[in-house]
């Protein structure tokens, strides 16, 4: 089974000049993949941490980081040499191992994720023909890390932020798996360049509940605001990573911008079209719907008060998966009844169908409430 | 099959990033439901009451600063309202106005970090925090003008105030007076009617009218609560009746009622420097008093509406240059007396934003 696609384009031309039957073909791909994920992955952290820190202190009527180089572009780098040098504590009463081994069964899946997200046409490291599948087991994986982070630091703050996380990550992991079946449908395939090819026109368009669903479950697995309750600042101090510091936060940090990453990348691919786009080579189409994404979920951020872990769940199970189950439902009737319908007619439809369905909700969808008797 | 759970305990401070200073929770927690709360206090206790006994009255002035350092003005009005009625000191009319729009300003100022710190314990991450910060800022500005500094002010007197204010003061309150209403309404329309926002901070954390009113609180506190009692009104000192404002009050003391009180509030001090601003007469803004008060023997309780609630100063006076006795009514320590009876049964998470709603400084607090 080839697991890569040889088409040509920027990322894998190479193959071109190899002969075809080469054995060695295979782990060349594997290495230069490896390779360029990993400084895809690392230098576009650095890239939003800088975007994000500036363009929160735009949101914040403040300047954001501007003293170290350029428009403060090496802010990202000095961070890291602050945090490297930083002491590494383990918590005397902590469960060492466990405290040592959470950042990084964290942050491998987190990373792991990319190895099927198409950057161009066919350039990905495994063309798995299940690579949506893929995704979604492997990003539920990170959760282990961070429950393990919270348990090993014996320190309350983490397990509650912990126990919050593995809540959180059960029940939204429903209905985004429900909203990305819509597209797959749409599709007719669970292979992440197949479905960048199958769409000439964005499924945001055919799927514009789907892409709601998804954004909000997105957040919420990835632990953004208004979902950040795992490390709620003025709650939980900083939630699982507590008790972190020097390079082992450094992780926890990367696995939380990595996420980041993954989700835009995902949320591109799925819905936005992936690296299809006119002009433009389609390495820099991706980059741009990454980083557009990645703007409206730091936009959230810098918006949105956080909500309460029982109004969390209570809007994961009474609002979203209501919602993607009416929506995989409308979308399988599309596409069986009106396979041969004008798209224009479809995205007309799904709109309406998603505006009639959100007010509805929003008229007896009510958070609030919540106090116990004790 | 019942699960068996145990409650467990968190110290919520003296460090912790949302104890506005070095309040300390002992929550008692099963799961996330709060079932015991045990505030802890005094990390900041510093012996003001006992200092101040050791100091001439006009020392004294600078202590007060240091009581609720985010409303240094109210405080001084307060002290030198008691210490004039101990001595029986006149002020003169314009001091009495400057005093008016200082306080006005202070109580804005105040809410404003009020109420921006509250926004930020619901989770708003520094947003509506540093918005605020930038009105807040302009008061600071204005302060600075007047007395040089932008936190102890340190600027009322027994008899007045320390300076008249310069000449580009009042140019630049108007221009401040004119913007904030504006800028109020920028407020509202960011957060007030959240989604989010309306399911954190309604119904939550109330406190019932009957409650408040017996636990003696006040200030936006009390009137969020139903309560229509504004010391401005029901005991006006200084020249506050010669105003035009309302009292706003809430419907049912959640958090978010006080928090609207408190936005309220803001709008209607702006009105009050409106009309101080017109009215303010030409003149004397102290009036002749030693430098050395000796007031008559005696007692006398001087009060005032701070932003945070009623600041009181009870002072005895031995016929010496420093009080006999010196005690401050610290509107947020009061407030604090509901705190276990607002917080039982909600979560963690609702801990936190009652907390914040009470808007506390710890400074006052543990004085």
């Amino acid at each position: 089974m080839s697991i890569f696609n040889p088409s040509l384009n920027l990322f894998n031309c190479y193959l071109e000049a190899l002969p075809p039957d080469w054995p060695g073909g295979f782990w060349l791909h594997l290495g230069l993949f490896v390779v360029i994920i990993l400084a895809f992955v690392l230098a576009m952290i650095m890239g939003f941490i800088w975007f994000e820190r500036r363009g929160i202190g735009r949101f914040q009527v403040r300047l954001g980081p501007n003293r170290v180089g350029p428009f403060g572009l090496l802010q990202p780098v000095a961070d890291a040499i602050k945090i490297l040098i930083k002491e590494d504590i383990i918590p005397a009463k902590g469960d060492k191992w466990v405290h040592w081994l959470a950042p990084v069964v964290a942050f491998v899946p987190a990373l792991m994720i990319f190895a099927v997200v198409p950057f161009q046409d066919g350039a990905l490291l495994a063309d798995l023909n299940i690579g949506i599948l893929y995704v979604v087991a492997i990003s539920s994986v990170s959760v282990v890390g961070i429950f393990m982070a919270g348990w090993g630091s014996n320190n309350k703050f983490s397990l509650i932020g912990a126990m919050r996380t593995v809540a959180q990550a059960v029940s939204y992991e429903i209905p985004v798996v429900l909203s990305i079946i819509g597209v797959v449908l749409i599709a007719g395939s669970l292979s992440m360049n197949e479905i960048v090819k199958a769409q000439s026109i964005p499924f945001i368009l055919l799927q514009p509940l789907g892409f709601l669903i998804y954004f909000i479950g997105a957040c919420a697995e990835i632990n953004r605001t208004p979902f950040d309750l795992l490390e709620a600042e003025s709650e939980i101090v900083a939630g699982y990573h507590t008790e972190y510091s020097g390079m082992k936060f450094a992780l926890f940090y990367l696995v939380e911008y990595t996420e980041v990453l993954a989700v835009s990348a995902i949320i591109t691919t799925l819905f936005l079209g992936g690296w299809r786009g006119p002009v433009l080579p389609p390495v820099l189409w991706f980059l741009i719907k990454v980083v557009a994404v990645f703007f409206l979920i730091f936009w959230v951020r810098s918006t949105i008060p956080r909500i309460r872990v029982d109004q969390l769940m209570a809007f994961a199970w009474k609002c979203l998966l209501p919602l993607a189950l009416i929506n995989l439902f409308i979308t399988g009737i599309e596409v069986v009844v009106l396979p041969e319908a004008l798209p224009w007619t479809i995205i007309f439809l799904n709109l309406a169908i998603m505006a009639v369905l959100i007010v509805l909700w929003s008229k007896f969808f009510r958070l609030g409430g919540g106090r116990v008797e004790v | 099959m019942a699960i068996k759970t145990e409650p467990f305990v968190i110290n919520i401070g003296p460090q912790h990033p949302s104890t506005h200073g070095v309040f300390r929770m002992r929550l008692t927690l099963d799961g996330e439901v709060i079932i015991d709360v045990e505030p802890i206090l005094g990390y900041l206790h510093r012996g003001i009451e006992k200092l101040a006994e050791g100091r001439t009255y006009t020392q004294n002035i600078p202590f007060t600063d240091r009581l609720d350092y985010l409303a240094s003005m109210s405080n001084n009005l307060a002290y030198v309202l008691a210490v004039e009625k101990l001595a029986g000191t006149p002020v003169p009319e314009r001091a009495e106005y400057l005093r008016v729009i200082m306080a006005e300003l202070q109580r804005i100022a105040s809410h404003l970090v009020g109420v921006g710190a509250f926004l930020n314990d619901c989770g708003a991450f520094m947003t509506p925090f540093l918005y605020m910060f930038r009105e807040r800022e302009k008061i600071l500005d204005l302060f600075e003008m007047v007395c040089g500094q932008r936190l102890t002010y340190n600027y009322m007197r027994v008899g007045g105030i320390s300076q008249d204010v310069p000449e580009e003061f009042l140019p630049a309150l108007k221009k401040f007076v004119l913007q904030m209403p504006g800028f109020i309404d920028e407020y509202d329309q960011l957060l007030a009617e959240n989604e989010i926002l309306l399911a954190r901070a309604k119904g939550v954390g109330i406190l019932p009218r009957e409650l408040a009113i017996n636990t003696s609180a006040s200030g936006p506190v009390l009137r969020a609560s139903g309560v229509k009692w504004d010391i401005r009104k029901a005991d006006p000192y200084s020249i506050y009746d010669r105003f035009e404002f309302d009292i706003p009050t809430g419907n049912f003391g959640d958090c978010y009622d006080r928090y609207r009180v408190r936005i309220q509030e803001m709008r209607q001090s702006v009105r009050i420097l409106k009309q101080a601003m017109e009215q303010l007469p030409q003149g004397e803004v102290r009036s002749d008093v030693p430098h050395l008060i000796r007031p008559p023997v005696g007692e006398a309780y001087g009060h005032i509406e701070a932003p945070k609630g009623e600041l009181g100063f009870y002072l005895v006076s031995d016929n010496s240059i420093a009080p006999y006795r010196f005690h401050i009514r610290a509107p947020t320590l009061i407030n604090l007396t509901a705190l276990r009876d607002m917080m039982i049964g909600w979560k963690v998470a609702d801990a936190i934003i009652i907390f914040g709603s009470i808007d506390i400084c710890l400074a006052e607090v543990d004085r």
